[in-house]
């Protein structure tokens, strides 16, 4: 049990990023970190020695998210379909990481909620594509194709410094 | 008109993330100068995640909000003990091990240098670390940079073969213009690492270390410098390999692919 504890306790800084820059809100991605810990203790007993524990604690998360969005898409005093994501991002502006934080946060704010969260398992978190598509549940084939759109536009957002010097003239 | 060969678009994004096996890198690395477009997107998504990364780092040294220790805490005081379950037998097993190597191994730049740590899920000691220490500890020795120098080439291969449980070879490096110093053996953690050090006609020092890792599989090279020495490092066949030498990225990844090259003849 303590080894378990250990491994959980191990991955928390990367939830806890994750869900920052999924979210933007530091607040709201502690909460959503909470209810996936909580849910992961619940169901211990579900999880197998020896298997891939930051696979299994980033799933949780993913669905906490996904059922988070989906109740408050249908509270009656909420419209639009991406209610978890409300361009937090670029909000706290006491927040102490800069400059950076605003414009990356900003471009990732107008990334589909699908776009995001393959570019950010994969590029923040370092996993692999088939851990990506573990955790979003979804084929192989679609994390690569939410990546390379991700990229795609996450590279136009972020203008002439993340493309130099090959632009063609249409 | 009948252009270059294209470069599958999920290469190119497992060649920016790090995730190609060395053949593959090769080959994209070689079609990314006939595809300047793709280059620049390769370009563009390192920089993505290196800015990701540098964003988000501080996320990681924040304490942690006592709510999530206690969210754990909880957890751990009011459920029983489960009883461990194994119901999925062997082939679910092992591919539960294998995507915790995947993970281990993989990932691209700097902050995945904690990997490789020999325990899944482990953050102590990482590889590439240990090379780049064990670089800078022996190279500034005058007297005594190796344990067995040179001239005992063979003794020395015998030796460090012995200890590390295979069978190595001291890389011709000539062409590169180093000559081999020596070598030594090491202690990462409780077990046996070799470094071999080399040296070009100008008196810079380059070092190869290598240890046993169980169960690995195949990695592409990757970088990191660290105050004006640099190390390629990579999994091949059992072994971690790292190259560490006070050179630029492009001529170190040459003497890399040599050392690869090398290795493969045996």
């Amino acid at each position: 049990m303590d080894e378990t504890r250990r491994l959980i306790v191990d991955q928390i800084p990367h939830l806890r990023r994750y869900a920052r820059a999924l979210l933007g809100d530091p607040d709201a991605a502690d909460d959503l970190v909470q209810d996936s810990l909580t849910r992961a203790m619940d169901r211990l007993h579900l999880w197998r020695p020896g298997t891939n524990m930051r696979a299994w604690l980033f799933s949780i998360l993913h669905n906490q998210h996904v059922n988070a969005a989906r109740r408050r898409a249908r509270r009656p005093d909420r419209v639009g379909l991406e209610p978890a994501h409300d361009g937090l991002h670029a909000a706290p502006p006491e927040q102490d990481a800069g400059p950076g934080l605003r414009d990356l946060g900003r471009a990732l704010d107008q990334l589909s909620e699908d776009q995001r969260q393959a570019v950010l398992l994969v590029g923040l978190e370092g996993l692999a594509y088939t851990e990506a598509a573990e955790v979003l549940d979804v084929p192989l084939g679609t994390v690569m194709s939410r990546l390379n759109r991700g990229r795609q536009r996450l590279r136009e957002l972020m203008g002439a410094d993340a493309a130099p010097a090959i632009r063609r003239v249409k | 008109m009948t252009g270059p060969e294209p470069i599958d678009r999920d290469d190119l994004h497992a060649y920016v993330d790090g995730r190609l096996a060395l053949e593959a890198q090769l080959r994209v690395e070689g079609r990314l100068a006939q595809h300047p477009e793709d280059a620049a997107a390769v370009h563009a998504y390192r920089l993505q995640n290196s800015e990701l990364r540098e964003t988000f780092a501080p996320v990681l040294d924040e304490p942690l909000p006592p709510n999530l220790q206690a969210a754990i805490a909880a957890g751990t005081a009011t459920r029983p003990k489960p009883a461990p379950s194994f119901r999925f037998g062997p082939a679910r097993l092992s591919w539960a091990a294998a995507s915790v190597m995947l993970l281990l191994a993989g990932g691209a730049g700097g902050w995945l240098l904690h990997g490789w740590s020999g325990t899944p899920g482990g953050n102590g000691g990482s590889f590439a670390e240990q090379a780049l220490g064990a670089h800078r500890v022996f190279v500034s020795e005058v007297r005594h940079p190796v344990e067995v120098g040179a001239e005992q080439e063979a003794h020395l291969v015998a030796w460090l073969s012995k200890r590390l449980g295979t069978k190595l070879r001291a890389p011709e490096l000539a062409a590169a213009g180093f000559e081999l110093v020596g070598g030594r053996l090491l202690a990462e953690g409780a077990r046996p690492a070799a470094q071999m050090m080399y040296e070009d006609a100008g008196g810079r020092r380059l070092t190869v270390y290598l240890r046993a890792i169980e169960g690995a599989e195949q990695t592409a090279f990757r970088f990191v410098e660290e105050a004006g020495v640099s190390a390629f490092y990579w999994i091949d066949e059992d072994y971690a390999y790292a190259l560490v030498a006070p050179l630029e990225r492009e001529p170190l990844l040459r003497i890399a692919h040599q050392i690869y090259r090398d290795l493969e003849r045996q």
